[in-house]
C-alpha cells in the first residue's frame, strides 16, 4: 500500500531511498540539495532500518566513502549540486572503472564556477558524456516531478546493481525544492550480510576459505588487460542502450512540431503545448527520461511525422547536440534555452517555436 | 657462473623454524630490493593470521608504490583513489561494524593529497587502523619531493635539496593526528632491524586489537627507506635513515590511550 505525502523533491528522494533499503548515505552540504541530508539526519534511519548517514568533510570524501561502502556490496548513495558534483568526478570515474553500484543525485544549479543557487540544466554534458577521465558512462535518470524523485531512488539502486555501475539522478534546483504530492512505496528491507554475499559475490566482505580474495580496483597496468576491461565496459553500456531507454511522449500523435525537453524544462513545455494548441499549432513533447542511454531511435522515428523540433533546455544548448545526432538533418532542429538560473516561461517557449521552427 | 649451492639435507620439516605466512600470496613483490614495504606487508599479514581474522578483514590500498598491495596480501582488498583510503575505510567500517578495516598508505598519499581525509577520519575516531609508510619521497613516480622530505634532502623536484623557505616545511602528520581526540593509539616504528621489526609487529597487533575496543583510531607510522628514490644502496639507505630520518621522526609511542 502506497503512502500519500506532500514533500519537497529532495525530501522525497531521501525518504524513498530509506524505503528502497539503502544502507548508507554520505554527503556534504550544498544548496539547493541540503534537504536530502537534513531529512535523513532528522529521520534517524539508523533506528528505522539500520541505514548509516554520515556528513563527510568534503564532496571528495563523500564520493570515496560511497566507493568504500559499495565495494562491500552495500546499497550506498550520495547527493550534491553542480560544484560539488564536479568535485566528485574523480571518484565517479573510479567507481565506473571498478564497476561499483551506487546512487548519485545532482540537484543542478547554474554555473560555471560557483555560479548561482538557482535551477539549471547545464550539467548535461558532464552527466552523459563522462565528467571525469576515461571512457565511461553513467546511467542517467532525469526526474520531472517529485514523484519521479521518489521513484528513481528505488529504480536507481536496482539499475545500479543490475549493471554494477553508478546511476545518476539528474535533477535540478526546481525539482528538488518544489513541493508536490508523492506516493511512497512501502519499506523494502535492507539486504542481510548473507544476502549480500549471495547477491554480490565480487564484494570485499572478508576472504573466506571457500573463495579467492576479492579485489576492487580500477587499475590494470598492462594495457592489453586494460583494453579488455574497456571492451567489457563498452559492452555493458551497449546493453543499457538496448534495455534501459525510457521516455515519455505527450501530444505527439497528431503533432506537426515537437519539443524535446527533460526535467523542469519538460514541465514548462507541457504548458507551452496547451498555449500553442490554443493558437492552432499542433505541437507535442518528447521527454527523455534516461539521458544515457539516450532515446535516439525514438527521436529518429519522430522525424517521419514532425516538420521541426525545438529542444528546450535550461542551458546554452547541450542535449540539442544529441537530438541533432539522432535526427541526422532530416528535419530542422533548433535550441531554445535560458541559463544561469533563469527558468523560461511557457510563453517564451511558444514564441521561440514560432520564430525559430515554424517561421524560421 | 657459479652454481647455487643448496644443502637439501638441511631443508627438512623438523628443521623448519620460520615460513612465509599463508596470508602473503606467492606473487613476487614488486618493490625494489632493500625496500621496507615487503617487511611491513609481512608483519601485518602475520598479525591477521595470528588473530585468525582473515575472513573479517578488509584492506585498503593507496596510490603509490603499494598500489599493488592486493597482489601480495591474501585478503579482500579495495584500491583507493590517491589519498582517499581513510574515506573508503570509514564507510567500509561503518557499514560493516564487525570487520577489521585498515588502510596502508605512503607519505604522499596520506600527508599531502589525502591530508583532509586523514585528519577527519582520525578526528571522527573511526574504528580503523591506518598504517603509514613514511620514506620521505614519492617512490612510484620516480623520487619527487614528498610532504615528509627532510630539509635539505634531495629529490627529483628538489634537486638542490629541500629549501624550506621556498618549498615549505616537512609535515609531522603523526604528531598532528596524536593531538586529535579521535585517535586512541599513535606510534612511530621502523622495520630496518630484527628488533625494530618485532616492535613494529607488536604495534600492529595492538592496533588491530584496538579495533575490538571500538574507542578510536590506531595510527602507526613506519619510517622506512627508499633506496632507489634516495639513490643509495639498501645498506647505505638504512644508515642514512637512522642518521637523518630518525632524529626528525623519532621512534616510539606518541599516544597510548586505553
Amino acid at each position: 500500500m502506497k503512502e500519500l505525502r506532500l514533500m519537497k523533491g529532495n525530501e522525497a528522494f531521501a525518504e524513498a531511498a530509506i524505503r528502497a533499503g539503502a544502507d548508507g548515505y554520505f554527503g556534504y552540504p550544498i544548496t539547493p540539495q541540503s534537504e536530502v541530508m537534513e531529512y535523513l539526519m532528522a529521520e534517524k534511519p539508523h533506528e528505522r532500518t539500520g541505514m548509516i548517514v554520515l556528513q563527510a568533510e568534503s564532496e571528495v570524501a563523500a564520493i570515496n566513502m560511497v566507493y568504500g561502502g559499495a565495494a562491500t556490496g552495500k546499497r550506498v548513495m550520495t547527493s550534491s549540486s553542480s560544484p560539488g558534483i564536479s568535485l566528485k568526478q574523480e571518484g565517479i570515474s573510479y567507481l565506473c572503472g571498478a564497476e561499483l553500484p551506487c546512487l548519485i543525485m545532482n540537484a543542478v544549479r547554474g554555473g560555471p564556477g560557483l555560479g548561482t543557487i538557482q535551477p539549471s540544466q547545464s550539467d548535461y554534458f558532464q552527466s552523459t558524456k563522462g565528467g571525469g577521465h576515461g571512457d565511461y558512462r553513467l546511467l542517467v535518470l532525469a526526474p520531472a516531478s517529485v514523484q519521479e524523485m521518489a521513484d528513481f531512488a528505488r529504480l536507481g539502486f536496482d539499475l545500479a546493481f543490475k549493471y554494477r555501475n553508478p546511476v545518476l539522478v539528474l535533477s535540478d534546483g526546481a525539482i528538488g525544492q518544489m513541493m508536490e504530492k508523492v506516493y511512497l512505496d512501502p519499506q523494502r528491507p535492507r539486504f542481510t550480510d548473507e544476502e549480500i554475499k549471495q547477491n554480490t559475490p565480487w564484494a570485499t566482505t572478508g576472504k573466506t576459505p571457500d573463495r579467492e580474495r576479492n579485489i576492487i580496483t580500477s587499475l590494470a597496468l598492462e594495457s592489453a588487460k586494460m583494453e579488455q576491461h574497456n571492451i567489457a565496459l563498452q559492452a555493458k553500456y551497449r546493453q543499457m542502450e538496448e534495455e534501459e531507454v525510457r521516455y515519455e511522449k505527450i501530444g505527439c500523435d497528431d503533432a506537426e512540431y515537437a519539443f524535446v525537453a527533460y526535467g523542469t524544462s519538460s514541465r514548462i513545455c507541457q504548458k507551452a503545448i496547451q498555449l500553442a494548441r490554443e493558437q492552432g499549432i499542433k505541437v507535442g513533447l518528447m521527454r527523455p527520461i534516461t539521458l544515457f542511454p539516450f532515446p535516439k531511435k525514438i527521436i529518429a522515428q519522430m522525424t517521419s511525422r514532425v516538420k521541426g523540433i525545438l529542444v528546450v533546455e535550461m542551458s546554452a544548448g547541450q542535449m540539442v547536440e544529441d537530438v541533432r545526432l539522432a535526427v541526422e538533418g532530416r528535419v530542422k532542429v533548433e535550441h531554445f534555452g535560458r541559463f544561469g538560473g533563469i527558468i523560461p516561461s511557457p510563453v517564451e517557449v511558444v514564441e521561440a517555436l514560432k520564430k525559430q521552427i515554424i517561421g524560421g | 657462473m657459479a652454481e647455487a649451492i643448496v644443502n637439501t639435507e638441511l631443508i627438512q620439516p623438523e628443521n623448519l623454524v620460520y615460513k612465509r605466512t599463508e596470508l602473503l600470496t606467492p606473487n613476487a613483490l614488486s618493490y625494489c630490493p632493500g625496500c621496507g614495504h615487503g617487511t611491513a606487508h609481512r608483519i601485518i599479514m602475520e598479525v591477521i593470521e595470528e588473530m585468525g581474522i582473515q575472513s573479517e578483514t578488509i584492506g585498503i590500498a593507496p596510490v603509490g608504490c603499494s598500489v599493488l598491495a592486493y597482489d601480495f596480501m591474501n585478503i579482500d582488498m579495495q584500491q583507493a583513489a590517491h589519498g582517499r583510503a581513510p574515506a573508503l575505510a570509514t564507510a567500509a567500517k561503518r557499514l560493516n561494524p564487525k570487520k577489521y578495516v585498515f588502510t596502508y598508505q605512503g607519505d604522499g598519499d596520506l600527508a599531502a593529497i589525502g591530508t583532509a581525509e586523514t585528519i577527519h577520519a582520525c578526528n571522527r575516531g573511526e574504528n580503523i587502523v591506518i598504517i603509514f609508510i613514511n620514506n620521505g619521497i614519492y617512490g612510484m613516480t620516480g623520487g619527487q619531493m614528498a610532504p615528509t622530505t627532510l630539509p635539505g634532502m634531495k629529490s627529483s623536484t628538489s634537486p638542490y635539496g629541500r629549501d624550506v623557505a621556498m618549498m615549505g616545511n616537512p609535515l609531522k602528520i603523526t604528531e598532528l593526528v596524536a593531538q586529535l581526540p579521535g585517535t586512541l593509539y599513535v606510534t612511530r616504528q621502523a622495520v630496518h632491524t630484527p628488533v625494530a621489526v618485532r616492535k613494529a609487529k607488536k604495534a600492529v597487533r595492538k592496533a588491530f586489537e584496538n579495533t575490538k575496543l571500538n574507542k578510536g583510531l590506531s595510527f602507526i607510522e613506519i619510517v622506512s627507506n627508499c633506496n632507489s628514490g634516495w639513490k643509495m644502496t639498501p645498506r647505505k639507505a638504512n644508515d642514512w635513515m637512522v642518521e637523518n630520518m630518525f632524529p626528525f621522526y623519532p621512534l616510539g609511542d606518541i599516544k597510548v590511550n586505553e
